[in-house]
Formats: C-alpha cells, sequence, structure tokens
C-alpha cells in the first residue's frame, strides 16, 4: 500500500501534490491522501485557506507509531522540505528552527559548538514540529520536563490563514504542545538547548533481576540527568520484569578517555544497515524474540559505571538499523505505551504480567519514571511511570488483551501515548485525557469549523 | 478509521439481513463490542430483530429502508446511506434473491428481478460506496458473490448469470479505486446453509455463515482480491471450469 502513485516524474513528484497512501511508522490503517511538499508560509496559508472538506494536516517525518500523521481524503503538509536553522543565538543557546528541521539535523549542525538538543526522542528522525505536536519526551524527563518546557517560542499558522507567534503564557501554545497537529500549522519554533562540553555521555548499567528491583533503583534517579530501563517482557514467574537500567550524564572534557580530548564534541549520524524491504510475517516470535532478549540480559554486566558512550549509542541505538519497523512483516506493528501514577505500580505489572504470560514478543520494552508534566492540555507525561512495549499488529486476540489493560489503566488515572496509539477506542481517549474538552474550547476558538484533522482525530473523535 | 488490529469503527450492510453480513459483524463484534452498524435493507421483522440481536451484542445500529428492485429508488435511498455520518471502514455488499431457478428463465419478470437486485443493485451499491471511500481515502467494499457464477450450470445459470456479472464489475472496480486507497474484494462461498438456500438439498464442502465470515475478515486483513469459502472451492472451481462440456452437464451438482 505504501507505493507512490501517479509519480510522472521523479523531479515533479518531488515538488507537486500527488496522491499517496500514508501510514505511521507501525505501517498500520494507511489511507490516501494528496500530499503537498509545502516550502513557503505563503503556500501553506493558501492550502489552509482552500482546504476541502476533509480537511488538512500538518506532518514531519511520521515516526508516530498510529495514524496521527495521516488525513485520509484530505491535504497533508509534508513539512520536512522546511529544514533551515534560522538562527542561533551563542550565548544563549537559543535556536529558531523552521518545524521541518530535525532532531537529528539540529544535533550534527550544534552538537560540534557545544549544544546538545534539550530532549530527544529514542530516534533522532523526528523533526521539530512533530516532537513539539507530540510534546515528546526522553530519557530526562524526569530532570528536565518534555520538549514543550523547553519551546521559548512558536509560530503558529492558523485555520483562517494567519500567522501568530505564540509564548508559554498564551493558551494557545499549550493547546499546541501535544495538540498532534490539530491547532495549527507550526511553521518556526525557538528551542532552548543544553550546554554540553563533550558528545560523550557516562554511563552506569545496573542488571536488575525482577521489576520490583528496577522499581526501587529508579528512587535515586534524580542523581542522573538521564535514565531508562530496557525490560525482557518474555521473562516470567520470579523473572518477570527482569531490567538493564541505564542511567548518565554528559562527560566535561576532563572526564573523557585521553584519546577523545582533542576532538571532545564529534557527532557521526550514520545508519549502519537498513533492514530488507520486504520481509514475511511471522518472523518475529516468542522464541526469536525470547533468544534475542535472553543474550542481551546475559551480556549486560550486572554492574557497571562511568562507562563513556557516544550520543548514538545511548540515546538512539534504533536508529542504527535504518526501517528496522519493516521486520515487521506486512501485518505492521504496534506500541503500546501507557504511564500510571507512581503508586501504581501494580498496573506496570499487570502491564507485563499480561505481555509475558500471553507470550506476546516485545523486543527491548522500555520502563522510565517521570517527572512533573507541564500545562499542555493533551501533553502525554506526568509523574509516574512509563512501559512501552511493541507488538505485531493485526491479532484479534492482542486487541483484546490490550483493551482490557485501558480499563486498569483508566481506573489508576493513567493513559495512553496519541504519538504511539493505533488501536484506543474513542472513550478510554476521553477518559484517559480529561481536559479534551477544555483544549476542544480553546482549539475551537482557532478552528471553529474543524480545517485541522487526521486519521487519529477521526478515530479518536478529539 | 479502522485500527491497527483490522478492527472497523463504522460498517454499512447493503441486505442488511444477509446471514453472512450478519455472522461478520458477530465476529467483529466478538473482538470488541464497539461498532456502528447500518443495516440498509427492505424494512421487515427480519431487519428489526437482526438490529436488536446486534445492539444486544454491543453494536450502536442503524436501520435504513433500501429497495433495489427498483433502481431510481435504490439510487436515492442508497445516496442518503452513503451521505454524510462518520468514516465508513467497511461496506458489506450482500443483497441477493436466489428465485425459483425455473420460474427464472422462463418468466420475465423473475429473470429480470434477479438481474435487477444480484447485479444491477450491486453495481449501484458500488459505484455509490466506491466514491465515497474514495473521498475518505480510505474503507473497503466487499461483494458476496458466489461460485454459482464461476461457471453456470443447468440449474442456476440465471442466479449464477446475474453474481458472475457482478462479480466482474467488482473485480474490474478494485483497479480502478486502488490508487485512492479503497480495497474492493470479491468473496465466492460455497454452498453456506442460510436462510436463503434453506429447503435445498446440501451441495458438497457446506458451510455455516460463521465460516465466511471468518474468511471474509482474514481476507480483508491479508488484502486479497478474491475470496473462496471454504478455501479448498477454489481448487474445485478450478477444476470444474476446465471439465468438458458433456461431462461437466452429468456431474451431480
Ligand atoms: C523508534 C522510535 C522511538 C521513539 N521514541 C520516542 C520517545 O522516546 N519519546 C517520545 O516522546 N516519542 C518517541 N517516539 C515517537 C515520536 O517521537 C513522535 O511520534 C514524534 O511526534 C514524531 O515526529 P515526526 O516529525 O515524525 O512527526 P509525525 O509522526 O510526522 O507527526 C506527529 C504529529 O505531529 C504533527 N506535526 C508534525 N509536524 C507538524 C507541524 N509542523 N505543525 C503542526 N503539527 C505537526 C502531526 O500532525 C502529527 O499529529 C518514537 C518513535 C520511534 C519511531
Amino acid at each position: 500500500m505504501d507505493t507512490l502513485t501517479r509519480v510522472p516524474t521523479q523531479q515533479q513528484a518531488a515538488r507537486e501534490p500527488r496522491h499517496v497512501a500514508l501510514s505511521g511508522w507501525g505501517r498500520t490503517a494507511p489511507s490516501v491522501s494528496e500530499v503537498d511538499p509545502v516550502t513557503t508560509d505563503a503556500r501553506i496559508a493558501e492550502r489552509v485557506r482552500d482546504a476541502g472538506p476533509r480537511g488538512v494536516l500538518a506532518r514531519g517525518l511520521g515516526r508516530s507509531y498510529g495514524d496521527a500523521a495521516q488525513n485520509g481524503g484530505g491535504v497533508v503538509l509534508d513539512m520536512t522540505r522546511r529544514r533551515a536553522v534560522l538562527s542561533v543565538d551563542p550565548t544563549t543557546g537559543v535556536v529558531e528552527a523552521e518545524a521541518g528541521v530535525s532532531i537529528d539535523q539540529l544535533i550534527r549542525e550544534l552538537l560540534p559548538h557545544g549544544w546538545f538538543v534539550p530532549v530527544t526522542p529514542g530516534t533522532r528522525q523526528v523533526t521539530v514540529g512533530g516532537a513539539i505536536a507530540s510534546d515528546v519526551h526522553g530519557k530526562n524527563h524526569h530532570t528536565h520536563g518534555s520538549f514543550g518546557h523547553h519551546v521559548e517560542a512558536l509560530t503558529l499558522l492558523t485555520a483562517d490563514g494567519s500567522v501568530r507567534r505564540l509564548g508559554p503564557d498564551d493558551p494557545l501554545f499549550w493547546a499546541t504542545v501535544g495538540g498532534m497537529g490539530l491547532t495549527g500549522v507550526i511553521l518556526r519554533a525557538a528551542i532552548k538547548m543544553t550546554r554540553v562540553e563533550t558528545s560523550t555521555v557516562l554511563v552506569d548499567t545496573w542488571r536488575c533481576p525482577d521489576l520490583d528491583s528496577v522499581l526501587a533503583e529508579m528512587a535515586d534517579d534524580d542523581r542522573y540527568d538521564y535514565s531508562v530501563a530496557w525490560i525482557d517482557s518474555l521473562a516470567r514467574g520470579a523473572s518477570l520484569g527482569r531490567s538493564v537500567l541505564t542511567r548518565g550524564r554528559f562527560a566535561t572534557v576532563d572526564e573523557l578517555p585521553a584519546g577523545r580530548r582533542d576532538q571532545p564534541l564529534a557527532f557521526s549520524s550514520r545508519t549502519l544497515v537498513t533492514a530488507p524491504p520486504i520481509v514475511p510475517g511471522g518472523l518475529l516470535n516468542r522464541w526469536s524474540v525470547a533468544a534475542f532478549n535472553e543474550v542481551w540480559y546475559r551480556k549486560a554486566p550486572k554492574r557497571r559505571q562511568g562507562e563513556p558512550q557516544s550520543v548514538g549509542t545511548f540515546f538512539h541505538p534504533l536508529d542504527g538499523v535504518a526501517e528496522w519497523n519493516r521486520i515487521y512483516g506486512p501485518r505492521g506493528l504496534l506500541q503500546y505505551q501507557v504511564l500510571v501514577p507512581l503508586d501504581a505500580s501494580d498496573i506496570i505489572r499487570e502491564v507485563a504480567e499480561t505481555f509475558s504470560s500471553n507470550g506476546l514478543s516485545s523486543f527491548l520494552s522500555v520502563l522510565k519514571k517521570m517527572g512533573p508534566g507541564n500545562p499542555g492540555h493533551l501533553s502525554f507525561p506526568r509523574p509516574g511511570w512509563t512501559l512501552a512495549l511493541d507488538v505485531p499488529a493485526g491479532d484479534p486476540a492482542v486487541g483484546r488483551l490490550l483493551d482490557r489493560l485501558d480499563e486498569s489503566v483508566i481506573a489508576a488515572g493513567g493513559r495512553s501515548y496519541f504519538a504511539k496509539d493505533a488501536r484506543m477506542r474513542p472513550e478510554t481517549a476521553h477518559a484517559m485525557y480529561p481536559r479534551l474538552a477544555e483544549w476542544n474550547g480553546v482549539r475551537g476558538d482557532v478552528d471553529p469549523d474543524g480545517v485541522f484533522m487526521s486519521d487519529l482525530a477521526r478515530r479518536l473523535q478529539l | 478509521m479502522k485500527d491497527a488490529n483490522n478492527l472497523p469503527q463504522r460498517v454499512v450492510l447493503v441486505g442488511g439481513t444477509s446471514a453472512i453480513a450478519l455472522a461478520t459483524v458477530h465476529r467483529w463484534l466478538d473482538r470488541r463490542a464497539d461498532l456502528e452498524v447500518v443495516l440498509a435493507a427492505r424494512p421487515s421483522p427480519a431487519r428489526a430483530a437482526a438490529a436488536d440481536a446486534l445492539r444486544h451484542a454491543g453494536a450502536r445500529v442503524t436501520e435504513a429502508d433500501l429497495d433495489l428492485a427498483g433502481a431510481d429508488t435504490a439510487r436515492e435511498q442508497l445516496g442518503a446511506v452513503f451521505a454524510g455520518g462518520d468514516d465508513i471502514d467497511v461496506v458489506l455488499v450482500a443483497a441477493g434473491v436466489l428465485g425459483d431457478q425455473e420460474a427464472a428463465w422462463q418468466d420475465v419478470d423473475v429473470a429480470l428481478l434477479l438481474g435487477q437486485v444480484n447485479y444491477t443493485g450491486a453495481v449501484l451499491a458500488g459505484v455509490l460506496a466506491a466514491q465515497r471511500l474514495r473521498g475518505q481515502g480510505h474503507g473497503a467494499l466487499v461483494l458476496l458473490s458466489s461460485v454459482a457464477g464461476e461457471r453456470v450450470r443447468r440449474s442456476n445459470f440465471a442466479y449464477g448469470a446475474s453474481k458472475a456479472g457482478a462479480d466482474a464489475f467488482y473485480l474490474g472496480l478494485a483497479e480502478a479505486v486502488r490508487d485512492y486507497g479503497v480495497q474492493v474484494m470479491v468473496v465466492r462461498p460455497g454452498f453456506v446453509r442460510t436462510p436463503m438456500t434453506h429447503g435445498l438439498s446440501e451441495a458438497p464442502l457446506a458451510q455455516d455463515p460463521s465460516q465466511v465470515a471468518a474468511a471474509i475478515i482474514d481476507g480483508l486483513a491479508a488484502h486479497q482480491r478474491i475470496v473462496w469459502s471454504p478455501a479448498a472451492m477454489r481448487w474445485v472451481m478450478s477444476a470444474l471450469r476446465h471439465v468438458p462440456y458433456p461431462v461437466f452437464r452429468r456431474l451431480p451438482i
């Protein structure tokens, strides 16, 4: 399905709008829309003003897992051609970047000057626009909050085609941070970068034999800027939730191994391999994944301190394999990411138990302790535990299990992440995001006719 | 919008009392008791009963009047079914009449009715549904065809011919709309034990509607063009297609 259609020539294809089947990173439930590789503000305003009955939506690098960046039958503005870093303030580290600039590009251009992105998700291949619209979080959420905390201002093009500059004192700013592209098109943003002396992270690794021990270890997360645990979702019984906890902070120049001191800020962003384009389904099964998880757990050191790791190795290990989502075969994958309050870790156990006892083969699942949230109406992060697991899509039995888990999550006051979701029910989403009505009020003021629309919004009745 | 596990949110049944179509919807409801169903059919106690059963299983049901016997009325009624409302994920075109096969080649009215409902009705629904789904950029259109159209035979050629026409139209339609995100699938069941076939003697490989329903749902997930139910029917029909006519004529089918 994800083939391009009606492509006259390579060159034209790059510049002209065309009908394309789009899906998210999970490669499930595609829809066809008119994709316009917009370049100028004027063109974007025109497309928004002339939006047809199916509306319009901005899309970044399509790294959300589900249907957040799709708008079937409507217009999708491909923002990735707008990738200029417009200005950098060398004293404050505030960068004005176009929405199509990727986290990868920001790191490549600015890390050599001693500035690192304030927040990075598990992949560098996301745009600034996508990072704001999903209000993404990284391994430093407990200390530095989500991406929206570091946006000093953003420029938004709204439904009437007008352009406004918004700061954190404006409700529309917080409706847009985490607003999944449904308040308008983010054109540019001012982001405050983080000062670093080196591009090396000093990492402490703890191997934790079960869930209780990893939860307990994370009690002193605040000693580290960055922290995340990789969970073996297939481990059962006494080993349920066994994990490898990795935590770290950027090294100072003095702390670098001697060989690296003359180039302390070196950074390389290569991918090592690309997954083959066509993979039969079923390659990933509980046995292959169990074997993988076993090896990976065993090879981790019981305890290791101060290991120097590169930015790529520490933050984006999956970026080493381009298009790894294809190994899930034609039916695609889905990611189940939930967050529950700190006192509801029993729900994390319930999720882990459900996955392991049903043999749901999630490669490397991620557990993280989150810090305070922000005023974003739909922003996902809150203080609590978040657990993210990948599973093959298309299995109705899995669907039923996840529906049941959703109920436990809701009962505990928790939620799922829109940027990952491809399967929630509308009622579930509404229960998880109690500020949805308030957000819709702000959205309705600037977009009374619902010009901005996505498949996610249709599916979940946002 | 369907979800990552291929669960639809809103489906339209053209021929809303079809046992196979209803079995398909119940199967979806078993997976998640959350579905909006539009039952387009002639008003009847059977439609009301089907609606009740679906509601009982957790669906939100709308009943819409549809009589495919008259093209003008049907066109208007189908237009209303496909206008507005939330996105439609699946349209199941399941309306069909079997009729008295001996009357169907001797009585003009009976013959025309078969063509009207099974062929013209299916074409009408196909064109209007495809238009709607194309506008959405996603959705599936499923025709309940029949193995009877694969090679017509003496005992039910009037029915078979009308199904063959619709089957061919949908296969072509599938190609026409595939670039617009619309999936068209033709289902060719063998003998199914339904009210429509009640009283007929069972053919080999006879099955229940729930078996066809399972094949439909699997076929949609696997993006198939043609679904045979049971799967072995494909090979049976492929053999039958090539049997010399003098032999075919004498087969007890
Ligand atoms: C391997 C992997 C690891 C990940 N790890 C994490 C993680 O650790 N933490 C985390 O928070 N997320 C994570 N994600 C999710 C990802 O960060 C988010 O989905 C992010 O939004 C993707 O950015 P994108 O540019 O690809 O946006 P898209 O997926 O293209 O779009 C996402 C949303 O942003 C909107 N949008 C995009 N650009 C604009 C714009 N210019 N104006 C307005 N709206 C816009 C879209 O409409 C859509 O609603 C991960 C994803 C992958 C594939």
